[in-house]
């Protein structure tokens, strides 16, 4: 919303202030200024008023014409004009010699072979609106030479205010509401506005009027006749469009301008289509022409001004077609009223329709503010028309009045909340600026809040708060930390965990970190060969490529590595994010965070890969938990899993996720030459795991013994089967395994473990040691494990 | 007799000089002093002696017994040394100046920024929460004083999913649950509830080089008999110049948000031009970095706390905006990307 401080200075006398400074404070204390800020008429000087004297046609132009102008000096100017307005007696804007207009320095110059001293000037050339159709018209009763700045209102500061700052508070939409802050800031008084007295037409009749609906609030009219004036006065044209509107007429244009001044949208009818007012919703939905000339769908839930049951506005959005001012139009009725904002809202929702009136009514207007407005339009209207009568007497019905807010508090309050001294004496000074009836007893306060403040913004204690400190400025606050006692935190488990996890995985085996988004990657996916599963929706997603909320980070994962081919031979990514794995019993999403790992190479060879990712998950599992994972096998059940080599990965019999080779198919579309594998783990059963704590083992004096065994596995039998075999046996010697060699080929697969004894009482004797191992030699040939050569 | 001990000396003298490795010294020690050694040897012809004459042979074969032994070692240590230089000799020269092999992992630049925001609050004796994506309705809205129909629901595009509930468009989403959860603590024990929560948010809108609709925010609380604005600011700026390493100005402006009164936009002067305006600052010198504000009375107590008798602050930091602001990242969607290119350069905490 654009504001002119020459309109707010109506109302508020900032002589001696500096006005820009106020801007700023405004910013600071109430709403958001935008940065730029707009001196109106600064580029323009040298344009007085010059009244045309005689026109001759240009030999050689159509257009042009050769004037003589009377500027108010002694002489006639010449000017050669290509205006078509041109007339003699008419007075326009005349830029002198030596005038500036914008970046333009009027100077002596030759047009079509005519000399030409000057140029006559359209509204728009000024700067004073956007008609650019011909040279600006003005009134007779000015005299020639005057300067147009000593007139009208060209200079000007204005100032834009961010609209969503002013969501909460419905007395700013208006230039008055914004004098009553800067009034404040100021430390000035905030003028009365001037108003008609309305009471002087009570013995008119009144307009059939009837609220038939809770929604309207209250609705004031009075009907006028007889206008003569039809375009607006030059300043109010000014205000208007250096406010961002356009000058219709002067009927229209007053309205608007009631608008921004008072933040009160009001709305003229031709009273012939309004005999009798009702306010109400519709049974059945319809359509209903609006005065844009657009047919809209209302439906049962808008609410409507009509004519008995012949519906011609929509309420506070905007009039209809049918009972606009036209030509033949003779009474008016002028409508101030207020509804409830909710609905005005979900009306401008349903259809997709905002205009500068709903955007107020959306805000909880004051309905204490319908019939000032009125008076105002009024005193206004006759002031600037004053032919025009009130054939009505005024006519109002307020069904719906907000409670009067009464805030009862004591110094202590303030001093709990703000933590300064601000003194009683401020504390009034401010509230009562800002229009709050405040009596002070020793230290309580009970205060009453204005009208335009009571119908949503200031309704608690806190609300005060924020009146007082923002006008005591937060800039001029002491800035002190807290006196809490301190008490010792514990951070989340699986926060802890995931932490270690980051950086065991970026400093230990160099992966890096990446973030994705929540919902499957449709398009890149399906693109790669794996079909989005079907889960939980985002509800009417405009975009189909980020519906489905993903079950799985992999899929994610597996998109990002083709981002990525190309980036280097080999690289490792992981994302510690959500997923979605369907809902409960109560719909509602079962959410889980997992760790995803992926890792792509093109030189270490499949085995070497996939042992590379589980030896990274038992690892970072030692560290943390200072336990052994396990694994066992697991069917393929989504399309990126590879069948074999698919395992479970378990912790303390908890399953945590799975590793594997990324299925073939997908993998040649992410790169023909590379091998994928992947991993992914629940943090939440990750972290439910409890750690195992360190327990030190005093290291031997004595010397170890080794025994190395060469054995042969059969088919499908695994490692972990010959582990049974020696932890099967009763014995505290045996100190560790390791496997030292292995031999394999197609046939053969063969591994020679070395077997570490060790006693911290005495040297062994090799006979106790062979004869553990004679034990284990036995229980492995249970399982056909040959023992080699 | 002695004519044998004086010719195997210069002859023990002559053969050592020729020596040029350890192997082949041992060799000659043996030769003269081992078993069958011909000094060795000598002592087996002593039976041969008279008592007088063994008594002086003896002396003279101890003496050059002990003389060889003594040539054998100095040579061996001669040799050694020759062996060490040797070997020193040998090693090449290196080319340090050849290019360094880099090759390491990178974190997520949120990561990072996150981490330093947590450090700063968790000296400060605050908790880091962890919440969910998908919230409720309750959560995210009603529960933080935005009932049904609020015009700040207007405010932010929220992702709804199919069974009503919805990606959480805030962190306050957590606010609640976290004042619940502690609020037992704070009245029983007057333990302050003192939390911030970083987390993944969701509006549903249109992106481009300033706009994502998956971003990072970071939400912090505390409650206690006695929090008020001037604390707010001091966490606040504290918080700020911890993270930046610099002292930070900042500056509060009303705004409205329905969980907290009073509410405030925060701003920090521009960390590119120090104020004085540029482009990056809309030429104001200030950048908006941070909604805040005192905890409305009704999210107090819909989180079991009696607004009578506690005060809190809330705040809401862009830990995205925070990012790019602190590394210079221009597009918000590097961020997402998953872009190697792009986000491998966050090797380290830069502090």
């Amino acid at each position: 919303m654009f504001l002119s401080m020459n309109w707010i200075s109506d109302f508020v006398d900032f002589s001696g202030l500096d006005k820009v400074e106020l801007i700023h404070q405004f910013s600071l204390s109430t709403a958001e200024v935008e940065n730029e800020i707009f001196y109106k008429g600064k580029e323009l000087s040298g344009v007085v008023v010059a009244e045309i004297k005689s026109i001759l046609d240009h030999p050689e132009s159509k257009k042009l014409h050769l004037l003589k102008v009377d500027a108010g000096e002694e002489e006639l100017t010449d000017v050669v004009c290509g205006a078509p307005n041109v007339r003699v007696g008419m007075k326009t804007a005349f830029a002198k010699v030596g005038a500036q207009i914008g970046e333009i320095t009027i100077t002596p110059r030759k047009l079509a072979g005519y000399d030409s001293f000057g140029m006559c000037c359209s509204e728009a050339e000024i700067g004073i609106s956007d008609d650019n159709s011909g040279i600006m018209e003005i009134t007779d009763d000015v005299a020639n030479g005057t300067d147009l700045k000593d007139i009208y209102e060209i200079d000007d500061i204005v100032f834009e205010v961010d609209n969503k700052s002013l969501t909460n508070r419905p007395d700013l939409w208006g230039h008055y509401g914004i004098a009553r802050e800067f009034a404040s800031l100021a430390g000035r008084e905030l003028k009365p506005l001037e108003l008609e007295d309305l009471s002087a037409y009570d013995s008119l009749d009144k307009v059939d009027l009837k609220i038939e609906d809770k929604l309207c609030y209250r609705y004031s009219c009075l009907q006028f006749e007889n206008i003569k004036r039809n375009t607006s006065p030059v300043n109010m044209r000014i205000r208007l469009f250096y406010c961002g509107m356009r000058a219709i007429n002067f009927l229209a244009d007053l309205t608007n301008y009631l608008m921004l001044e008072m933040g009160q949208p009001m709305h003229a009818f031709d009273s012939r289509k309004v005999g009798a007012i009702r306010v109400k919703r519709f049974d059945k939905p319809f359509k209903f022409e609006t005065l844009d000339g657009v047919e809209r769908n209302i439906d049962e839930n808008t609410l409507m001004i009509c004519n008995g049951d012949i519906p011609v506005a929509i309420a506070g959005i905007m009039g209809g077609l049918d009972s606009e001012i036209v030509e033949d139009t003779t009474t008016l009725t002028l409508e101030s009223a207020t509804f409830d904002a909710a609905s005005i809202r979900k009306s401008t929702v349903r259809l997709a329709h905002r205009t500068d009136a709903s955007m107020r009514y959306e805000k909880s207007l004051d309905p204490e503010m319908t019939v000032t407005a009125v008076a105002r339009f009024v005193k206004l209207l006759r002031e600037y028309d004053p032919e025009v009568r009130v054939v009505s007497a005024l006519t109002d019905e307020y069904a719906f009045k907000y409670d009067t807010v009464t805030l009862d508090f004591d110094k202590s309050f303030v001093d709990k909340y703000t933590g300064i001294e601000i003194s009683n004496d401020e504390i009034v000074k401010t509230l009562t600026s800002l229009g709050f009836k405040v009596k002070l007893s020793g230290d309580s306060f009970s205060v009453i809040v204005p009208s335009w403040r009571a119908t949503k913004d200031v309704t608690i204690k806190a609300d005060i708060i924020e009146e007082i400190t923002r006008i005591y400025g937060y800039d001029n606050f002491d800035v002190n930390t807290t006196r809490s006692p301190l008490y010792p935190v514990r951070m989340d488990e699986i926060k802890n965990d995931e932490e270690k996890i980051k950086d065991m995985l970026v400093k230990r085996y160099n992966l890096h970190e990446l973030h994705s988004y929540v919902w499957a990657y449709a398009d890149e996916q399906k693109a790669l060969g794996m079909e989005v599963e079907p889960n939980i929706k985002l509800n009417g997603a405009t975009n189909p490529n980020i519906e489905t909320i993903r079950k799985s980070i992999i899929p994610t994962q597996l998109c990002q590595v083709k981002t990525n081919v190309g980036y280097s031979a080999d690289f490792g990514i992981f994302e510690i994010g959500r997923v979605v794995e369907g809902v409960d019993e109560n719909n509602l999403c079962i959410e889980r965070k997992k760790l995803a790992l992926t890792l792509y190479s093109k030189t270490k060879g499949m085995k070497n890969l996939y042992f590379e990712l589980r030896d990274i998950l038992a690892t970072i599992t030692d560290d943390i938990k200072h336990k052994a994972l396990t694994f066992k096998p697991k069917e393929a059940e989504h399309s990126y899993e590879h069948p074999v080599n698919l395992y479970e990965i378990i912790l303390d019999g908890k399953t945590l996720g799975e590793i594997g080779i990324v299925h073939p198919v997908v993998s040649k579309k992410i790169d023909k030459k590379a091998d994928i594998v992947f991993a992914e783990i629940d943090m939440e059963t990750f972290a439910s795991v409890e750690n195992a704590s360190i327990t030190y083992s005093e290291p031997s004096k004595f010397p170890p013994m080794t025994y190395d065994l060469s054995v042969e596995l059969p088919d499908k039998t695994f490692y972990a089967d010959l582990m049974v075999c020696w932890n099967e046996v009763d014995t505290d010697l045996l100190k560790g395994t390791r496997i030292v060699d292995t031999y394999d080929t197609d046939t053969i697969h063969s591994v020679t473990i070395r077997f570490e004894f060790g006693s911290n009482e005495r040297t062994l004797e090799s006979s106790e040691v062979q004869s553990i191992m004679d034990k284990i030699i036995e229980n492995l040939s249970k399982i056909n494990v040959k023992l080699r050569g | 007799m002695d004519s044998k001990i004086t010719g195997l000396k210069a002859k023990l003298e002559e053969e050592l000089s020729g020596i040029k490795n350890l192997v082949d010294l041992d060799k000659v020690r043996v030769s003269y002093l081992g078993k069958k050694g011909s000094i060795t040897g000598l002592m087996k012809a002593m039976k041969d002696l008279t008592n007088e004459q063994r008594k002086e042979f003896g002396k003279n074969v101890n003496e050059l017994k002990a003389g060889a032994a003594k040539l054998i070692e100095e040579k061996t240590a001669e040799l050694k040394e020759m062996e060490i230089q040797a070997e020193i000799e040998s090693m090449p020269d290196f080319d340090i100046t050849t290019p360094v092999d880099l090759t390491r992992g990178s974190y997520h630049p949120i990561t990072l920024v996150q981490r330093q925001c947590e450090t700063v609050f968790k000296s400060m004796g605050f908790t880091v929460e962890d919440y969910s994506e998908v919230v409720t309705d309750y959560e995210c809205f009603e529960s933080v004083n935005i009932p049904k129909h609020h015009p700040a629901r207007d405010m932010q595009d929220t992702y709804y999913l199919e069974n009503g509930q919805l990606l959480k468009s805030q962190t306050s989403a957590a606010q609640n649950a976290i004042l619940k959860k502690y609020s037992k603590n704070l009245i029983e024990n007057n333990v302050p509830i003192k939390a911030i929560f970083p987390g993944r948010c969701f509006r549903n809108e249109a992106t481009d080089a300033s706009h994502e609709n998956t971003f990072f925010q970071m939400e912090g609380v505390m409650v206690d008999k006695d929090i008020n604005i001037s604390n707010l600011i001091y966490f606040m700026k504290t918080m700020l110049s911890e993270v930046f390493r610099k002292d930070i100005k900042v500056r509060l402006r009303p705004g409205f948000f329905p969980f907290v009164e009073p509410g405030f936009e925060l701003d920090i002067n521009c960390l590119i031009c120090g104020g004085d305006g540029c482009a990056s600052c809309g030429h104001s010198g200030w950048l908006e970095l941070c909604p805040c504000g005192m905890i409305h009375p009704e999210v107090l107590k819909e989180g079991g706390i009696d607004p009578e008798e506690y005060t809190g602050f809330a705040f809401g930091l862009g830990l995205t905006r925070l990012a790019m602001m602190k590394y210079g990242i221009k597009d918000i969607r590097d961020l997402n990307s998953g872009s190697l290119k792009a986000l491998s350069q966050f090797t380290d905490d830069d502090e």
